[in-house]
């Protein structure tokens, strides 16, 4: 399985400066232990605790997933993956 | 040091007026490694707030798919103020996560809706510091003389 997640500027640094990383997992949870085998560090940035940041958008297939179960949306071969700081502030 | 054009500089303190007593909010994009700031894009604040501003999240997920395409980057994040200073708060400090951009702040304390004075400044945020910046505005991109408005 094969998925592709788009990595935003600031995470570039777990990434080597890749735009774009594949990774493996049916659900988001298990993506991103695949990510963090892979780019230590960068699970931090994504999960506060057992839950995603508040800050943090995660896109699959072009649908926020906390709209598809968070951490629990199944994703499948040829999903797409995207991340994106929020852009907010006070 | 932030250059940009007249009529942008005029579209963003036009759209901090027009959502005043709320945040406005939205970014100009600009070529990748320009660091040139051309394309005006107002985002709605999806915190519809006087103290907070938040991009809608599928709009947001839009935004950075429409600068791909084009080979863009967000130069300019903006939002205004409407209470306070046009410098960044504790939220906004811990919250920007674009080490890339120029952060602009407006505020519309003193003028409101209305025609009238309003601050604009421009900050480099990165892991947490706030690096104040000089603003020059420009008649237009081409003809690149400091226009009269320039602020220290």
């Amino acid at each position: 399985m094969a998925i592709e997640v788009r990595i935003p500027t600031i995470l570039r640094t777990y990434t080597g400066g890749e735009k774009s990383v594949t990774a493996q997992g049916d659900s988001l949870a298990k993506l991103i232990e695949d990510l963090e085998a892979n780019h230590p560090g960068i699970r931090e940035r994504l999960i506060d605790g057992e839950d995603l940041r508040r800050f943090v958008n995660i896109y699959v297939n072009d649908e926020d997933v906390r709209f598809l179960g968070g951490l629990e949306a199944t994703l499948s071969d040829g999903d797409q993956v995207v991340i994106l700081p929020a852009v907010a502030g006070g | 040091m932030l250059r940009l054009d007249q009529e942008t500089y005029d579209a963003i303190v036009a759209h901090a007026r027009r959502d005043h007593p709320d945040e406005a909010c939205g970014v100009v994009a600009g070529p990748a490694g320009s660091d040139t700031p051309t394309r005006f894009v107002p985002m709605v604040n999806a915190a519809g707030s006087p103290t907070f501003y938040e991009f809608d999240s599928t709009e947001l997920l839009q935004l950075y798919k429409e600068m791909d395409d084009r080979d863009e980057e967000p130069v300019v994040i903006y939002h205004s103020h409407t209470a306070t200073e046009a410098y960044p708060s504790r939220t906004d400090i811990n919250l920007a996560q674009e080490p890339g951009a120029h952060y602009v702040l407006v505020s519309t304390r003193e003028g409101g809706n209305n025609e009238g004075p309003v601050e604009f400044r421009s900050y480099r945020i990165v892991d947490g510091e706030v690096t104040e910046e000089e603003v020059v505005v420009v008649d237009n991109f081409e003809h690149s003389e400091p226009a009269d408005r320039s602020t220290p």
